[in-house]
């Protein structure tokens, strides 16, 4: 089983890596682009047989308390 | 006075606080990460550096490290705390301090030096701070760019707890003078019972007029001086 954790900065933190990759966009001339945030991904092999809602509950512990920064981020957990 | 200077693994100015306390006249030694106590401490300074590599965040790893518990419960019992640079962000990091250290603005690291303002002299940590005086000290950080949601940010200014902000020579907070982007200029904060502070600039690197400044003395003679006066205070 594998978890997957997207991070996103707040829509409130300044993000000077997603303005700058936007400002790049456009120079390029992708157009229409309005935003882009840069996060991180991270990726947690499970061990064969865990219990799925256990180990859920326990991820969303784990990125509140050190995955993720919870003054400046958002995450989405996903389950497969 | 006891100083315990807390070593992670990548503090590099671990030593360098060490020195200057030494060299300001008290005693001061490093306390391992592992240490699960700080053994005797007046006051515990965490350095500056890149602990566990900024792997994940800026000190998202130390504040898990068996020695940040003896610390949190140090300052939970009134202890004197002071984080500088990456020690502001473990402390912001184990919820000792409010907000969040994030990338500078311009995404630069910057090693420089800068003027700071001292918003109030009413802390620990800047009672020594003469009124007016503009101090110059250096910062050497990629990410000192302070934020805090507008709640965090009003309850700071209602409590009188923003310690320190960038300015210009002549003391004026203007944008030019913010290395990083930080809301409203801040450069360092203490916590609602003004024991923690933090701050990015580097005040053990500028205690001796060779290194370019000695104002980073007035911080330390301020926490002398605060400790001098909870050792003669009456116990409660």
């Amino acid at each position: 089983m594998k978890a997957k954790i997207i991070i996103t900065p707040k829509k409130a933190v300044l993000d000077p890596q997603g303005i700058t990759v936007q400002t790049a966009l456009e120079h390029m001339g992708y157009t229409g682009v309005t935003g882009v945030h840069i996060g991180k991904y991270i990726e947690i092999d499970l061990a064969p047989g865990t219990d799925k809602a256990a180990a859920e509950k326990a991820l969303n512990d784990a990125a509140h308390k050190l995955l993720s920064n919870p003054v400046i981020e958002d995450y989405k957990l996903e389950m497969e | 006075m006891n100083f315990a200077v807390l070593q992670f693994p990548a503090s590099n100015c671990d030593q360098d606080a060490v020195h200057a306390i030494r060299m300001l006249g008290h005693s001061a030694r490093l306390v391992w990460h592992k240490d699960a106590s700080l053994g005797e401490a007046d006051c515990v300074i965490i350095p500056g550096g890149f602990s566990y590599g900024d792997y994940l965040r800026t000190g998202a790893i130390a504040r898990f490290s068996p020695v940040m518990q003896a610390v949190k419960q140090f300052a939970d019992n009134g202890g004197l705390v002071l984080g500088i640079c990456n020690g502001f962000q473990v402390l912001t990091e184990a919820g000792l301090l409010p907000g969040a250290l994030i990338r500078n603005r311009d995404l630069q690291f910057h090693c420089e030096f800068v003027h700071l303002k001292t918003v109030t002299t009413d802390s620990p940590f800047t009672n020594q701070i003469p009124a007016d005086k503009i101090l110059r000290v250096p910062i050497a950080h990629g990410e000192g760019c302070y934020f805090a949601d507008e709640e965090t940010l009003a309850n700071l200014k209602a409590n009188n707890q923003i310690l320190w902000q960038y300015c210009d020579a002549t003391g004026n907070l203007t944008d030019a003078a913010n290395p990083n982007g930080a809301l409203q200029n801040i450069a360092g904060i203490c916590n609602e019972t003004r024991n923690v502070a933090g701050l990015m600039p580097h005040p053990e690197r500028a205690c001796e007029p060779l290194l370019g400044s000695d104002d980073g003395q007035f911080i330390f003679e301020s926490i002398f001086a605060a400790l001098k006066d909870k050792a003669v205070a009456p116990a409660a």
